[in-house]
């Protein structure tokens, strides 16, 4: 079984899309949306809702006015300023501010502060018509989204060896943060989805950086290549100084766009589409032993 | 004090930067010169590539107080792994080892509290620079830049906005994308924030996310569609039905898409988007 993870550093640049565009193609897959934060795979996949589960966030502290003598110990003690005297002189924890390292409950004279951990995020695990697919929600502002994709991931996992997948596939986050690394650790391969813009460049050079560190082998695809012909030119000779293989080159379309509002993947709104078979290319190359992906 | 404008918008993608970029240029223009951006979206910094003649004005390591732990004193008592929430201490008092993981520690000073044996000293490590940079005709950018691999983001923006250099009437937060701690961070102290959205059901379900967030922070907003005309009319239909500002619309253009791959949509504002940009910010001037 092999875990792949479609990661972009910028965001916009189709990542969702082209999953959902290969999960037309491939068979035996279990699927992940790793984009916690902003999860759209589900628009397209309507996934029919099996199970339910709280993923228990990060520790929130709060005061219990009655018990507190104001003595303002904690907001001393507190680094992320999250503890303030109202205006009517009693003190309070910002929910946002706080980080949950607990401390101002450590150090309160009266026990008066105690913490409760958030149970706003949620993940689930669904049938879909293309296989299981693993996804959360988080509550609004919520942290440790790097946490809740290990725990999809791991969910993922489980479910993979059960029914003997071939694949797991990971619809990455944006960005090189903690739920990036989160998508990458323990992946076999990343597949990086980038567009030929000074942004797209400038991000997919950041994120080679941190996959790099991760030594897990990377195959590069260059969407919507005809809005830039000479920054697709530069990103070919970069990728081949990188040692990184391009695995394709999908020309800009409106048709990606309306299938997505049709709720279709690609291969359902226009399987006779260039993206279409370059995607199909593209999944024929992974899934033969053709690449490398020891781990 | 500086009237605070975050953009932000869920879903990546949907022209964030372009318009963070256009709304300090038309600012510029039409309201007061003295208009600061500020790249929060330390991850992945996009601002600057709109602007080619920059230089480096000031440039400083942000750092973060780490603790060390001196064996030779420590009792490997293990109260300071106890006391971190964030798993940042590894101690082995068999093999008489104690060790701090730099990237996991959120530098929240509770295993300095926890020691009874003054065996944890204070270090320093750096997850990123803040650098201010002057683009031109005296316009300052300031952003942040997150050391690669480390999670520690929502801490960056925090010392990025403890850090901005200069007085300023008006400064521009360029956010990064998704509804989670470091998009809470950029609009904590935001007067206004200008969600940037497509018309697609992507775009739509992100922002509906987005709209969450602000009205569980209580933040002021209005909507901006970007890509108009690519996508459906949800987007429309959402903004109707709850009652939120639209504050401008700009049309879908391959072409546009193609001068903002090349980072030249500050120099080549077609008219009529120049037009819409200033009408948002005749709109802020009656926020202000």
């Amino acid at each position: 079984m092999k875990d792949i993870t479609i990661l972009s550093g910028k965001g916009g640049t189709g990542k969702t899309s082209i999953t959902a565009a290969l999960a037309s193609v491939i068979e035996n897959t279990v699927f992940v949306d790793a984009d916690v934060d902003a999860a759209d795979l589900h628009i397209i996949f309507q996934p029919k809702n099996k199970e339910t589960h709280v993923f228990e966030g990060a520790w929130v502290a709060s005061i219990d006015t009655d018990l507190c003598t104001n003595c303002g110990l904690c907001q001393q003690h507190c680094k992320f300023e999250a503890i303030h005297f109202k205006s009517d002189g009693g003190l309070q924890i910002d929910p946002f501010a706080c980080e949950g390292c607990r401390l101002c409950e450590r150090v309160c004279p009266t026990q008066a502060i105690s913490s409760m951990r958030s149970i706003n995020n949620h993940w689930y695990v669904s049938d879909t018509r293309f296989g299981p697919l693993v996804h959360a929600k988080m509550g609004p502002g919520e942290e440790n989204s790097g946490k809740l994709v290990t725990q999809i991931r791991k969910s993922a996992k489980d479910i993979a060896l059960e029914i003997k997948a071939d694949f797991i596939l990971n619809d990455g986050p944006p960005g090189i943060g903690c739920a990036a690394i989160a998508s990458i650790t323990g992946a076999d391969a990343v597949i990086l989805v980038t567009e030929p813009s000074k942004s797209g460049f400038h991000d997919i050079v950041r994120l080679i950086e941190l996959v790099q560190s991760f030594n897990i082998p990377m195959y590069a695809l260059i969407n919507k290549f005809d809005i830039n012909l000479d920054i697709t030119k530069q990103m070919e000779s970069f990728f081949a100084r990188e040692g990184i293989q391009l695995m394709g080159k999908l020309p800009f379309s409106e048709e990606m766009v309306y299938s997505m509002v049709e709720k279709k993947t690609m291969v359902e709104y226009n399987k006779d589409s260039e993206i279409v078979n370059t995607l199909s290319e593209l999944w024929k190359k992974i899934a033969s032993s053709e690449l490398k992906m020891e781990h | 004090m500086a009237f605070k404008v975050a953009i932000a918008s869920g879903k990546g993608g949907t022209g964030k930067t372009t318009f963070a970029v256009n709304l300090f240029s038309s600012i510029n223009e039409n309201w007061t010169r003295s208009v600061q951006l500020v790249d929060c979206d330390v991850e992945e910094p996009n601002d600057l590539l709109f602007f080619p003649n920059f230089s480096v004005k000031s440039e400083k390591p942000v750092e973060h107080v780490i603790p060390e732990i001196d064996t030779a004193k420590c009792t490997f008592c293990k109260k300071c792994e106890d006391y971190c929430e964030f798993n940042a201490i590894v101690m082995m008092p068999s093999m008489q080892y104690a060790t701090v993981n730099k990237d996991l520690c959120h530098s929240c000073g509770a295993c300095f509290v926890a020691c009874e044996f003054d065996a944890i000293h204070e270090t320093t490590d750096t997850i990123g620079t803040v650098t201010n940079y002057n683009i031109g005709n005296e316009m300052s950018l300031m952003e942040g830049n997150l050391r690669i691999g480390s999670p520690l983001q929502t801490i960056l923006i925090k010392d990025l906005k403890n850090n901005l250099v200069g007085e300023h009437d008006i400064l521009i937060y360029d956010a990064p994308p998704g509804t989670s701690c470091p998009v809470v961070e950029t609009i904590s102290d935001a007067d206004f924030v200008i969600l940037v959205t497509e018309p697609t059901p992507f775009g739509v379900y992100d922002l509906k996310l987005t709209v969450d967030l602000l009205r569980e922070v209580n933040k002021p907003f209005g909507v901006f569609v970007n890509k108009a005309g690519l996508g459906n009319s949800e987007v429309y239909e959402f903004l109707k039905a709850e009652n939120i500002d639209l504050l401008g619309e700009i049309p879908f253009s391959k072409e546009y898409a193609g001068l903002y791959s090349k980072g030249e949509i500050v120099r080549c504002v077609p008219l009529e988007f120049a037009k819409v940009y200033k009408e948002v910010v005749e709109y802020l001037k009656k926020l202000n």
